[in-house]
């Protein structure tokens, strides 16, 4: 070992054979420990997708039943139910706004990625905690000044941001637009740049963590493909949340201090402003080339956690480990060069259009590789459908019947005629949406016994999980009709519009839908808290799983092994091999211990694992 | 089996970075992205036409030329406190960061001279307000690096910077080298592209 290496172990190990004992504040406020932080990151995940799903249900309702009087909500909602019962149309957009920044980046981003890679990555690849835990705790602290300021902007006077989730200017940029534009606007704009501070903690993290800190023996090839989802995404934020915070940076010069970067030839009530020269494209250019990124910031960790779900329950390795690793890899770097899908009409060059539409298709390879792999991981298996395998496997159906929509999208010939109706709704929540929030609730089942000590209630989670999926699909296949039929999104109300009079029974179903699928879900909330207390004490391994965190004891503790972290020999997916005593074989049993199962090249690697006088052997 | 073997095959840590120094590079990376996406808002904008020719401020000469020297200066620094010239590596600190507020200094005259020139930060064309964006947000960044660099120098009094402890003072030298770098990077764009 060098010098350099001895300073390495040195600090980066110093905690390892001691125990930590804090009080509440440090053990459970502002922990270091990556377990903490992950439960920290979930529940506030959990409370925020609960205020998400309870905005779309509100506008559901106005969406839904358009003449029904909503004054009952006036307890709730106060001034922004009209007089006559009626909800306000400038609160209307605010809804729609805030449900969309909340689901993408305070539920999805920071509920799903800082859930699962601060709880999974250490236990996973062997390593006492996150690189630096310090960083690690700002990170959620990042997240929760930033989640306060999002969710004080939901109860000021003049609204939180209504400018929709993407804030084009000039709409955004002008305080006098509308009232959402005013404070709520700023409000939005500091929330997220701390919230970008925070994804950069923990990605940084992250990365290091995943390069630095792995256990002997567990080379990238032996990664869990959990582990590979959550390096990438964390490449893709590191990569792609700067720019949005250039965005952000620009939008905020404009607001605040009179420069014209997004502004030019603008004219309020007759009167000039003075902004010249600035281009609003230009804000769609810098916004979509994080926002594109973001959807696999969103995705890419589901597909990790349902890869792993399935493999296991499904009790059979995965289908084509590498060809799945290759295709995350190839999303991750095509999700930055097709960012003009979303411009279609902004009246782009026709050229540049067909270049983003090619770039845009060829992701459908490396995605149908993923669908194709979960498939035939599925087939012939012998499945032990568990919650979190139901979970997972509604994730592959709602990216299949979301992504197909998506290669009609991105064709630019089509696009334009979809652009901005309920179609591209319909499309991003099954394939986006809907399959990133299976993965989490997938992980959050499967996980359970690790995160708490406990099982879950499965027959709640059976319960959850058929509502859940068949309200999904309730509630997003009619809007692809309404989208076709021309519906744009984001409209308080379509009753004037006689062309779309016909949809509104469809409209109502989907309401209904939508109200029920929501409801579904305070079965998960009940289910989850009751059994952290209540639940049934988990065993070591409840779902028979390779991978290095069913090797800690029932309650980790601050390091996550009481002893020496376990070596890793083999890939994580030795499920049902042939000969083997059981039908797993966890990633820490030597090749040495299993000849029954071993195949000529593993009796191979024996020699590996004893040989040259490297050997240490303990009785 | 009641025996553990260690494998031959892959008996090390796989990568022994220091995890402190690998994390600042990902950090670097951050930075680079955010200048990457303003310099290029900025060849999109000027795509677009509507544009302002902005006349450089003479002094980003005399300022670029105070950040080169200043990384020189820190590099001699850290050699010397891998050699344990514990002396050299005060000196050397400690001029840096006369350079760095230097150069902190002379960025703000240089505004001065856009000012004098009629081109401000608000109420123009935005190649106006890219000049000073982009000199702006990069000396926010200096003004980090000087916090750190004092951190190191009051360590470097106090003995801690030698050839045992020479993390700190990687870190920051890595750190000042690239704000120098990524400042004569916008120059020359600017340079290039002002028209």
């Amino acid at each position: 070992m060098s010098t350099a290496e001895a300073k390495i172990a040195e600090e980066v190990g110093h905690d390892e054979h001691h125990e930590h004992h804090g009080n509440f504040f440090t053990n459970y406020i502002f922990s270091t420990d990556h377990k903490v932080i992950a439960k920290q990151f979930l529940i506030t995940g959990i409370f925020w997708a609960m205020i998400g799903g309870a905005l779309s249900v509100i506008f559901r309702m106005q969406l839904g039943f358009p003449e029904s009087s909503l004054s009952w909500l006036k307890p709730i909602l106060g001034q922004w139910i009209t007089a006559e019962g009626k909800l306000d149309p400038e609160f209307y957009l605010a809804l729609v706004t805030m449900h969309g920044t909340i689901m993408v980046f305070f539920v999805l981003t920071a509920g799903l990625s800082g859930t699962f890679s601060n709880f999974l990555i250490p236990l996973q690849i062997g390593a006492r905690d996150m690189a630096s835990g310090f960083m690690n705790m700002l990170s959620y602290w990042f997240f929760f000044a930033s989640s306060v300021i999002m969710f004080i902007s939901l109860f000021i006077e003049t609204g939180p941001a209504s400018g929709g989730w993407v804030i084009y200017p000039p709409l955004s940029a002008l305080p006098q637009a509308m009232n959402g534009s005013g404070l709520g606007m700023s409000m939005w704009l500091v929330a997220m740049a701390l919230f970008i501070v925070s994804t950069l903690l923990g990605g940084i993290n992250y990365i290091t963590t995943v390069i630095n800190l792995r256990t002997k023996g567990l080379s990238f090839s032996k990664l869990p493909l959990t582990i590979w989802a959550f390096f990438l995404t964390a490449v893709i934020g590191l990569l792609s949340f700067p720019v949005l915070f250039s965005a952000a940076l620009l939008l905020i010069m404009d607001r605040n201090f009179g420069t014209s970067f997004f502004l030019s030839d603008i004219y309020i009530n007759g009167e000039a402003l003075p902004n010249q020269g600035g281009s609003p494209v230009l804000f769609q250019h810098l916004f979509w080339f994080l926002g594109h990124p973001e959807v696999y910031i969103v995705l890419l960790p589901a597909l990790g956690i349902t890869s792993e779900v399935i493999s296991t329950n499904a009790r059979k390795p995965i289908f084509g480990y590498m060809a799945m690793v290759g295709s995350m890899i190839v999303i991750g770097f095509l999700s930055f060069i097709v960012w003009a899908h979303h411009m279609f009409v902004t009246g782009m060059n026709p050229f540049l259009g067909s270049v983003f539409t090619l770039l845009t298709l060829i992701i459908a390879v490396p995605s149908a590789i993923k669908v194709f792999n979960y498939i035939t991981t599925l087939w012939g298996a012998n499945i032990k459908l568990t919650p979190a395998m139901l979970f997972s496997i509604g994730l592959v159906s709602f990216f299949i019947s979301g992504g197909l929509t998506g290669i009609f999208l991105g064709n630019s010939p089509v696009d334009i005629q979809l652009h901005d109706t309920y179609f591209v709704v319909a499309h991003f929540h099954l394939v986006m949406g809907s399959a990133s929030f299976f993965g989490m609730l997938a992980g959050v089942y499967h996980w359970f016994p690790k995160m708490f000590g406990r099982m879950m209630n499965a027959k709640l989670g059976y319960i959850h999980f058929w509502l859940t999926f068949t309200g999904v699909y309730l509630v997003f296949f009619p809007l692809h009709y309404i989208g076709i039929a021309g519906f744009p999104r984001r409209y308080y109300s379509f009753t004037n519009f006689n062309a779309f009079n016909d949809f509104a029974d469809l409209n109502m179903f989907v309401s209904v839908a939508a109200i029920i699928t929501f409801v579904a879900q305070f079965i998960f909330v009940f289910n989850f808290f009751y059994s952290i207390w209540k639940g049934k004490l988990a065993p070591a391994n409840p779902w028979g799983s390779n991978t290095l965190e069913w090797t800690t004891p029932r309650f980790p503790g601050h390091g996550n092994w009481p002893g020496e972290i376990p070596t890793v020999y083999r890939w994580p997916y030795d499920y049902s091999k042939p000969g083997a005593k059981e039908d797993f074989i966890p990633q820490h049993i030597p090749y040495s211990e299993t000849p029954e199962s071993n195949t000529p090249e593993e009796n191979e690697k024996i020699k590996l694992e004893s040989g040259n006088g490297d050997i240490e052997i303990k009785a | 089996m009641a025996e553990s073997f260690k494998i031959v095959e892959n008996p090390e840590k796989p990568l022994s970075m220091h995890p402190k120094k690998f994390a600042l590079w990902l950090f670097l990376v951050t930075i680079v992205m955010i200048f990457a996406s303003l310099t290029s808002a900025y060849l999109v904008k000027k795509g677009d036409g509507n544009w302002r020719t902005v006349d450089l401020p003479s002094l980003f000469w005399v300022t670029s030329g105070i950040i080169v020297v200043s990384s020189a200066v820190l590099h001699i620094a850290y050699r010397a406190a891998k050699k344990d010239l514990i002396e050299n590596v005060k000196w050397g600190l400690l001029i840096t960061l006369v350079l760095g507020i230097a150069f902190t200094v002379g960025q703000f005259y240089s505004w001065g001279q856009l000012i004098d020139n009629n081109i401000y930060l608000v109420g123009g064309n935005p190649s106006e307000s890219f000049v000073y964006l982009l000199s702006g947000f990069h000396l926010l960044h200096v003004v980090g690096g000087l916090i750190f660099g004092i951190v190191v120098t009051v360590n470097a009094f106090k003995y801690k910077v030698h050839s045992k402890s020479t993390t700190q003072i990687e870190m920051f030298a890595t750190y000042w080298h690239f704000v120098g770098a990524l400042w004569i990077y916008l120059f020359v764009f600017l340079m290039l592209n002002h028209q």
